[in-house]
């Protein structure tokens, strides 16, 4: 251990304290609205006592909003099941369509590879708002709006050039002549793509894969454009929230504690396994 | 009659387009019979690990065409070639303990696992490796991974071994012990072996003959023993022998029936006639000027010889090195007693017309070693 002194070490922790208070602020300051009605919410000034209640959850996964207006149904957990759909496929789509992709960047410099794979990082330079318009009349055109094949069509442009470009350079960082050295002792190409390269930027795959998974989970103007109700992600469906009779703040609340969950678990995971795969990659050394 | 295991046939590589991009081998032709082991000697950039690449198919040939075992392979996949390769930096396979990593290619071989063993614990033994066999990469020595990537290669059954600066992180007893160990291995089975090196003692312990490439261009390739006797050019000369040959300018003249090759400096090495064999004495004096060169080894101190003025005075311990301030430049001369000369101490040299290479100057081109026309 590094030797400091006490005053150093104090300062130290209220430096950290003041900074996990400005960040968990917010999802504390949530979590506990998820736990409380629109009246105790929007009281004034605000309380932090309060006596917890669970309707939220229970409107949420029941599906049934009761409002002073009347009782509206809510696709919530439809909307869940969809962002999970939609993300897992998307990704996995560019898992399968990037990787292989980010090999041949990584190991073969041929006419134009740069330009190809600049092309591609260029598609997250657009603005989303600006692709969509065209986007949605090509779309309808095709048939291919409101569903899901088109949804995870489009989520390409978020997840596809992430993890093209994240991978290629984990690729990039394995020694060739390890590749060689597997080739040489009598292995196809794809043997040693599959043997030696795959599990040596494995962590960077899943680095590249949790982070494009999140991209995609929190888009928005996309599936708001190009989904109708029964197809929505989360991130759309919670307008529904905002209804004639007033914003619903416990039930938006809730919808958002439980969409952040699996992202949440999925980082914390996957935070361990990756810092020890990287740690334990002897791809330098 | 030998099996040739190796024939490297007019072959070029450019890095980028062909005759626009870096022209690394230049119209290299090469023929090593089996058994053989060759060393391709040259500093970095000479073209000796392309050349060693374009063997094993990791990169293209350019042109031309090599042969293995008398089976065209330039064309063919790494896997095809039956060849066997030691890597610069190591690159073993980090996953795999010291033992999978060289037990692996004997398993994809599906060869028996007593075999199998017996093998990994005969090449371990060789290369001292025995005690780390069960351990990881990461967790070993450079020198260690080093043997470990030699022995994933020695281990193999091939038709060509090839070594790309097989001993360079090994420490210099250790390396001395191994390189006769891997000498007497590869030769009592009969494996052809290349190993590619910049150290010209490992080239002159291990190799039967020794290719010194420069600049991409193949410039001698043959027996230690000739490329140190009979350098083909100016840049063999130079670059094989330690400490390096000294090479000075001289101008051809004759005077009162003696030959005199005249340094800068006004020094003049005088010589009989008779003192070289005719065809040399021809070829000299049909020239103006010509590069003399002068092993260390060679050049003796006496008491009538051209003047010089010490330098430098090294012991190393079992023989002296004298540079002097000699014809303009610096002529460096090895003694094998300690010698107390003090610095600027004026001493005389001579040098036997025996010991006297002599290279064309214009084009580098050997004349003449000793009494023999190159």
């Amino acid at each position: 251990m590094e030797h400091t002194s006490l005053l150093e070490r104090i300062l130290r922790g209220v430096a950290l304290t003041l900074v996990v208070i400005f960040f968990m602020f917010p999802i504390v300051w949530i979590f506990m609205m998820s736990f409380q009605t629109n009246e105790t919410i929007l009281r004034i000034p605000p309380q932090l006592i309060f006596e917890p209640t669970l309707a939220n959850y229970t409107a949420l996964i029941t599906g049934k909003l009761m409002t002073a207006a009347g009782t509206l149904d809510i696709a919530f957990m439809r909307n869940l099941g969809n962002s999970v759909f939609l993300s897992v496929t998307s990704v996995a789509v560019s898992l399968l369509l990037g990787v292989p992709a980010a090999y041949a960047f990584a190991r073969h410099k041929f006419r134009g590879s740069e330009d190809i794979a600049f092309t591609l990082l260029s598609f997250k330079f657009a603005p989303a708002l600006l692709v969509l318009l065209p986007l949605t009349l090509y779309f309808q055109k095709l048939g291919l709006a409101n569903t899901y094949i088109g949804l995870i069509w489009v989520y390409q442009l978020i997840c596809l050039p992430l993890i093209l470009w994240i991978v290629r350079g984990y690729f990039e960082d394995i020694p060739a002549d390890i590749e060689y050295a597997y080739r040489i002792g009598g292995h196809s190409w794809f043997a040693t793509f599959r043997k030696i390269a795959l599990p040596l930027a494995g962590p960077g795959i899943a680095a590249a894969g949790l982070l494009a998974f999140i991209f995609a989970w929190n888009n928005f103007v996309f599936a708001l454009v190009l989904a109708s109700a029964d197809k929505q992600p989360v991130t759309v469906g919670a307008l529904a929230f905002i209804t004639s009779s007033g914003i619903q703040y416990g039930q938006i609340s809730a919808a958002i504690v439980l969409s952040i969950t699996p992202t949440l678990a999925l980082a914390l995971y996957a935070q361990r396994y990756l810092v020890e795969g990287l740690s334990l990659g002897a791809v330098k050394g | 009659m030998s099996q040739s295991a190796l024939t490297i046939s007019g072959v070029d590589k450019f890095y980028g387009p062909i005759d626009r991009g870096v022209h690394a081998v230049k119209n290299l032709t090469m023929d090593i019979a089996k058994g053989e082991i060759v060393a391709l000697l040259g500093s970095s950039g000479c073209g000796k690990t392309s050349t060693l690449r374009m063997i094993a198919g990791f990169e293209d040939v350019s042109r031309g065409e090599i042969a293995v075992a008398d089976r065209k392979v330039h064309t063919l996949a790494p896997v095809k070639r039956n060849v066997a390769m030691a890597f610069e930096g190591y690159s073993l396979y980090p996953p795999l303990t010291v033992r999978e990593n060289m037990a692996f290619a004997l398993k994809a071989a599906r060869l028996p696992k007593s075999e199998v063993d017996a093998k990994v614990a005969s090449i371990a033994k060789l290369l001292e490796i025995e005690d780390i066999l069960e351990r990881y990469p990461s967790s070993i020595s450079g020198g260690q991974q080093q043997r470990a990537s030699l022995g994933r290669a020695l281990i193999r059954e091939a038709d060509l071994h090839l070594l790309d600066e097989p001993m360079g992180q090994l420490e210099p007893q250790l390396r001395a012990v191994l390189r006769g160990r891997i000498k007497h291995f590869i030769k009592e089975r009969g494996l052809t072996a290349i190993l590619v090196t910049h150290d010209q003692t490992e080239a002159n312990a291990l190799a039967d003959r020794i290719a010194v490439m420069e600049g991409g261009v193949l410039q001698q390739f043959d027996t230690p023993d000739r490329i140190k006797e009979r350098p083909a050019n100016l840049f063999t000369g130079t670059f094989v022998g330690e400490p390096p040959m000294n090479v000075f300018e001289a101008y051809v003249g004759t005077s009162a029936g003696r030959i005199n090759l005249r340094l800068p400096d006004g020094l003049s090495l005088d010589y009989d006639k008779d003192a070289f064999s005719a065809p040399v004495r021809d070829q000299l004096l049909s020239r103006e000027r010509v590069v003399i060169g002068i092993r260390p080894y060679a050049v003796r101190r006496s008491k009538e010889g051209v003047p010089a003025r010490v330098s430098a005075n090294q012991w190393l311990g079992d023989q002296t090195h004298i540079a002097a301030d000699f014809a303009g430049g610096s002529l460096v001369l090895v003694e094998h007693d300690r010698t107390r000369l003090d610095l600027g101490a004026p001493i005389n040299v001579s040098i036997d017309p025996k010991n006297l290479h002599v290279f064309d100057q214009a084009s580098g081109e050997a004349i003449s070693h000793g009494m023999e026309l190159a």
